[in-house]
């Protein structure tokens, strides 16, 4: 009798099918395959682990786990800081389900994945004409993981050492770029920023920037929301430094924010997260990555690049990987970044998204964010005790609430036992701006939600809750 | 033999779909009295960074959408149709409940910085299994946050430095020991943690050359990356022998976990002397690869490596689980927030169906049927088996198509090309490097006996063809929504055409000269 435990997802796992098989290889014992493997190595106890569940089970076990969160439909919650609450049309999670997409591997094998390859191609092409540039990638892992690889890129290019990064950044962003370019020796400062307006500083980065910088990094809108409306002086002074200019978008605010490429931006990253995919605990996410349509840049580009070109004889079009020869399965230790799984199937959503929105649905949109934001704030500010936002500066989507008297945490506590999630306390990322909490406003949060947010906020700031 | 014919739709780009002022969706509504107070979008932008002309997007209805889509993803191969024995990708079946687990709102509608107390469910999940990944691969701890398997790596060797630079040897120890089998991402992550890779060569019997890592090893080693089973779909035998040498020169061992379907429940690499494990959970756990990603690939550590782990750690005590961020030697972020959650959901409940036995079951047939193509191919006589055709596989193995290649110019890619004729997809081509003319077969657990038979057949169908009507398969592949690509023509600097935009330059130039 041939030991087995038959299960749905292995086939070959009924004992008569096994032992034919093993016949045919001329072996009694499956261990007869494991062999070579020391004696000593061999694991002779069970795996502690469970024992095999159906698939009810299964289900009634993971519904009831998640069944202990609480999630935006049981809640308001006003969280943003990269990754957004938005609305995903139902065609986008229809589309990208379809397990032709779904349960597809990397497009190695070009003429048989033509679905893959040309949406991606597509979402390459979308990103291009909202970043302004002439390039993009098929994604990388995170906004976090693409300035990573913007910041190594710049510096290949450049052969420069020294990289600007604004004071108001993304403290996971900031940390993930140290991990990055630290094992190459590479230093990082930060470029303060005008106290009233939040806006970067000229003079502090004229001071700053040297021969020696490969690239001077702002986002647009910033980590605290406002937008940044000084990119062309910024990348003046990096062009005239000969640093390159690297631009961080939330790109849901490019139907009404002039894109990147318009101000001088050479790389544009961001997260994709906001077009079309849902926020899923902080994971999956979607690294974009652009850059100018530029020969030696683009041989500078980490990740998967999908191209257009034809078959052999001519007679059709068609799509494949391209420029391998920067990769690692190819230049291996010389490859421009060691990335080979990516985030394919959220950039695939970005891409129906984007086709769904078309230009004046995400125009539509971005005003949308624009207008309840601002409503938001205007309600907020109306409240003794709180400022919304601290920076004298156009906002999108995100804006500081600042309070006089009263501590965040505190503040949380309170809008949590009214079934309300407040922004993320930043307090202690930039002291000087005091209790300060960081707000997410969207399309998906109603008037009536956020008169409901002030009222509580109200109530919580007048009554004696400390 | 079945009859494969791939649609064949010959869809426009979707700029080139739609028609002026359609759309697909119609954005939630602003309500009037917010209108009436907030004002003019316009007047609360600068008009120095308002977007002058729209974004040149395409303009569809929701119906044009859901139909170019759902044509394009009929052009596209799955593991869902067939037989996807990519080497060293572990294209096994992902169940279907477990997407449908990852469409639940308690699930896709959480924001990473939510309060703990509000997401206890979703954290007392990644506790779980980290554990039970600790567990599978006889490791210490396990991080959850790399987005990837490149990204485990890069992790793993960030470890290595930690490491060297808490006992005080950052500076000395700068070289990484990788074997020339081994996948690109290993010397690549190396390179990127700053590391000089030192390449070790196989011997004949496709391990590593015990001799050439002796040499290799010095004062200067921070570690060795190794894949066992190996890319050959070898044991590495010695690892015992290889581990003494690796931890006596004071270096880490790390394990590259791309292999690691073949030995779940049999042999862990933390009892085999691995110091760091990179867990590829986008194969040996299941979970769709999305034409690409997204994946995740957690790494285990040792007992000793495991305060250079990135924060946030998951913590439970006793009641509650938490994220501590207080970590004073961890080596900092990877990335953002905590790890492709919805990826590791589904492993989750990956484990939970398939259990310890399950787990077991799913590394003896994968092996079990990697040992049947081996014999049945090599019957076939048209393809070479390299290195000892005694030795078991494990998972994968390789045949080199060299002896047609000798004979009527057919090389590998075109063998590949015609098993795609055949509605199979083609195995990994072209690697490992030391192997000429290489396919690597991975058939995995997840196909029967006849589909795998159906395979053997396509092969010894096409090595008759070499003989007979080579054409055949120079010419392949036919059967697809395109017929074979010019590849070089893609990436030629004076025709490469990366997006649309360019596309239309291109034309527009080409219209004027």
């Amino acid at each position: 009798m041939v030991e087995s435990y038959t299960h749905p997802y292995i086939p070959n796992s009924k004992p008569e099918i096994k032992k034919a098989m093993m016949e045919e290889i001329g072996i009694e014992n499956i261990d007869e395959l494991y062999k070579d493997v020391p004696k000593r190595f061999m694991l002779k106890r069970r795996l502690n682990l469970p024992s095999p569940m159906s698939e009810y089970e299964v289900k009634r076990h993971v519904e009831s786990l998640l069944a202990k969160n609480k999630t935006s439909q049981d809640m308001s919650v006003f969280l943003g800081c990269g990754c957004w609450p938005h609305y995903v049309p139902a065609v986008v999670e229809n589309i990208i389900q379809r397990s032709e997409l779904l349960t597809s591997y990397t497009p190695y094998q070009a003429e048989i994945s033509q679905g893959m390859l040309q949406l991606l191609f597509e979402y390459q092409s979308m990103m291009c004409e909202l970043t302004g540039m002439g390039v993009a990638n098929s994604s990388l892992y995170d906004w976090a993981s693409a300035l990573g690889e913007a910041t190594r890129m710049a510096i290949r290019f450049t052969s420069r050492r020294e990289v600007l990064v604004p004071r108001i950044i993304h403290p996971e962003r900031y940390a993930t770029l140290k991990t990055y370019i630290k094992p190459v020796g590479i230093c990082v400062r930060k470029v303060n920023y005008e106290r009233a307006t939040g806006q970067l500083n000229l003079e502090d980065l004229e001071a700053k920037v040297s021969d020696k910088t490969a690239a001077v990094y702002i986002e647009n809108p910033s980590y605290f929301g406002f937008i940044e409306t000084k990119g062309e002086e910024v990348a003046k002074i990096a062009h005239d430094h000969g640093a390159l200019l690297v631009v961080g978008v939330d790109p849901v605010s490019l139907g009404i924010l002039k894109p990147p490429g318009d101000y001088g931006a050479d790389i544009v990253i961001g997260e994709g997260q906001s077009l079309g995919n849902p926020m899923n605990f902080g994971g999956p996410l979607l690294g974009v990555f652009a850059c100018r349509e530029d020969v030696t840049m683009i041989r500078q580009l980490p990740g998967r690049i999908i191209g257009m070109t034809t078959t052999q004889d001519g007679s059709n079009k068609g799509f494949c990987m391209v420029l391998q020869t920067r990769e690692q399965h190819i230049r291996r230790q010389k490859a421009t970044s060691n990335i080979c799984t990516n985030e394919s199937l959220c950039a695939a959503a970005s891409a129906v998204y984007l086709a769904l929105l078309g230009p004046s649905g995400l125009k539509e949109l971005g005003e949308a964010i624009m207008l309840k934001s601002y409503y938001a704030m205007k309600r907020l500010s109306e409240i003794e005790g709180i400022r919304a936002p601290i920076f004298q500066s156009s906002h999108f989507q995100e804006f500081t609430v600042n309070f006089a008297n009263r501590r965040v945490c505190d503040v949380h506590e309170g809008l949590l036992k009214r079934n309300f999630h407040g922004g993320k306390n930043v307090s202690k990322e930039l002291p000087e701006l005091g209790e300060t909490a960081l707000y997410c406003v969207t399309e998906v949060h109603s008037k009536a939600d956020i008169d409901a947010l002030a009222d509580a906020l109200k109530e919580i700031l007048l009554g004696s809750e400390r | 033999m079945i009859a494969f014919k791939q649609a064949r739709w010959n869809e426009p780009v979707v700029f080139e779909l739609g028609h002026h002022g359609r759309k697909g969706y119609i954005v939630p509504k602003v309500e009037d009295s917010i209108k009436r107070e907030v004002g003019d979008v316009q007047a609360l932008l600068p008009e120095k960074i308002c977007r002058q002309s729209l974004p040149k997007l395409p303009e569809l209805s929701e119906v044009e959408v859901v139909r170019h889509f759902t044509r394009l993803s009929q052009m596209n191969y799955s593991v869902d149709l067939g037989l996807y024995p990519l080497g060293s990708c572990t294209m096994k079946y992902n169940p279907k409940i477990n997407d449908v687990l990852t469409s639940l709102s308690s699930l896709t509608q959480l924001h990473p910085y939510q309060d703990e107390k509000t997401v206890q469910g979703v954290l007392e999940i990644l506790y779980t299994l980290s554990r039970w990944l600790a567990e599978i691969t006889g490791t210490y701890e396990v991080s959850l946050q790399p987005a990837a398997g490149a990204h485990g790596e890069f992790l793993g060797t960030l470890m290595m430095q930690a490491y060297h630079k808490f006992n005080g040897n950052l500076y000395s120890r700068t070289e990484l020991i990788v074997p020339d089998s081994a996948h690109g991402t290993n010397p690549a992550s190396a390179t990127m943690a700053g590391f000089n890779v030192v390449i070790v060569p196989s011997n004949k019997t496709g391990c590593i050359d015990i001799d050439a890592l002796k040499t290799a090893v010095s004062n200067r080693t921070a570690g060795l990356m190794l894949t066992n089973p190996n890319t050959l779909g070898i044991f590495e035998e010695e690892i015992e022998e290889i581990a003494k040498i690796i931890h006596d020169a004071g270096g880490l061992l790390y394990y590259d976990g791309a292999n690691l379907n073949a030995i779940l429940g049999k042999v862990r690499p933390g009892d085999m002397g691995f110091d760091i494990v990179h867990i590829n959970i986008h194969k040996t756990f299941g979970t769709p690869h999305g034409g690409g990603g997204p994946g995740a690939g957690p790494i285990g550590v040792s007992e000793e490596l495991e305060k250079f782990l990135p924060v946030p750690r998951i913590v439970f005590d006793g009641e509650s689980y938490n994220l501590d961020y207080n970590r004073l030697h961890s080596v900092g972020k990877i990335r953002g927030f905590y790890g492709n959650v919805a990826v590791l959901l589904r492993a989750y409940a990956y484990i939970l169906s398939l259990g310890a036995e399950g787990l077991k079951e799913a590394a003896e047939v994968s092996v079990l049927n990697a040992n049947y193509l081996v014999r049945k191919i090599n019957e076939i006589g048209a393809y070479e088996l390299p290195y000892d055709a005694k030795k078991p596989r494990k998972h994968e193995c390789i045949f080199s198509t060299k002896p047609l290649r000798k004979e009527k110019g057919i090389r590998a890619i075109d063998v590949s090309k015609r098993l795609l004729d055949y509605g199979i997809h083609a195995p990994t081509t072209y690697f490992p490097l030391i192997v000429e003319e290489a396919l690597m077969i991975e058939p995995t657990e997840s196909f029967e006996k006849e589909e795998l038979d159906r395979f053997v057949d396509a092969m010894r169908k096409i090595a008759k063809e070499a003989k007979t009507n080579p054409e055949l398969i120079l010419k392949a592949p036919q059967n697809t929504a395109v017929t074979r690509l010019d590849e070089v023509k893609a990436s030629h600097p004076r025709t490469m055409t990366l997006s649309w935009k360019m596309y239309k330059k291109k034309q527009a130039k080409n219209e004027s000269g």
